[in-house]
């Protein structure tokens, strides 16, 4: 056992660990935080597998973006000391033995399937300037529509949060007009 | 490298999944079902990336794939979010059970 296994096991602790925490944690910044540390260990797996911009990726979006996100609101909407409901133990057990039925069968397809035991010996390039210049290309094999797609998108849900989120416009006009007569 | 096999990495990524199965099953807070989505999408990133590091070591479209996902998923959370401060806004809870107008 050398050290590049000892890390993949110290890493997949970490993120199944943290995941399992992060779904039966009872209080909800708990949870917050240990899908924070799940992420992190599924941005340093990503580092473990020599994908760095995956990895850089992985940390910004996730750990910086949406975390964040997800703890802002957890603040806008409620105590977050508040301990949650427990779900129905018939729920939870019912649940649980779903989960462990889908592991145990999808794990019996992995091992059984030849497959994933031939592994490719060629060397593995991903460094920015190729995933860059394969991404931007026009020619075939690039992926400048899905690129432009997905901008498009962003900047959708982008005016969509803002316009979901915003206010309805007379009460802020009674509000307005409250806080005048305030004055 | 070549110790742990590719299997190894699906069955983390398997066993990832399924414990975001059991939270968006047994959760029924609307944010921590958001988190439990978060887990499953990422559990399919880990696939992407093994699956082109191993299999396919001299194409580059797995970890597009990636990158896609996450853009995705970052749009899908800012939209959520949004949503569940408007039903917060409305309801004054984000519990699913609390919203019932539309079961009927």
């Amino acid at each position: 056992m050398n050290i590049a296994a000892i890390l993949f096991y110290a890493i997949s602790a970490l993120i199944l660990g943290g995941g399992i925490l992060a779904v039966t944690s009872v209080k909800i910044f708990r949870a917050a935080i240990w899908l924070l540390f799940s992420l992190v260990g599924i941005a340093a797996l990503y580092f473990w597998m020599q994908v760095e911009f995956i990895a850089a990726i992985q940390i910004v979006v996730y750990v910086g973006g949406i975390v964040v996100l997800i703890i802002f609101s957890i603040f806008l909407t409620q105590n977050s000391g508040k301990e949650m409901a427990k779900p129905a133990t018939g729920k939870i057990i019912f649940s649980a033995l779903a989960a462990l039925f889908g592991t145990a069968f999808v794990h019996n397809l992995i091992v059984h399937y030849e497959g994933f035991k031939y592994i490719s010996a060629k060397p593995f390039n991903s460094n920015v300037e190729a995933i860059g210049t394969q991404m931007l290309s026009t020619t075939s094999y690039g992926f400048i529509l899905p690129f432009e797609a997905v901008s498009m998108l962003l900047l959708a849900a982008m005016v969509g949060c803002i316009v979901i989120a915003m206010r309805p416009k007379n009460e802020m006009e009674t509000n307005t007009i409250k806080e005048t007569e305030n004055i | 490298m070549q110790e742990i096999p590719l299997t190894q990495i699906l069955f983390v990524s398997t066993a990832l999944f399924f414990i975001g199965m059991y939270g968006l099953f047994t959760r029924r807070n609307l944010i921590t079902m958001l988190m439990s989505i978060e887990l499953m999408l990422n559990s399919v990133n880990i696939n992407f990336v093994a699956f082109n590091k191993y299999l396919f070591p001299d194409k580059l479209d797995g970890l597009f794939f990636t990158l896609f996902i996450i853009t995705i998923a970052a749009a899908e959370a800012a939209v959520a979010i949004a949503i569940i401060i408007n039903l917060y806004r409305s309801h004054n809870s984000i519990d699913v059970d609390d919203a019932t107008e539309m079961k009927y």
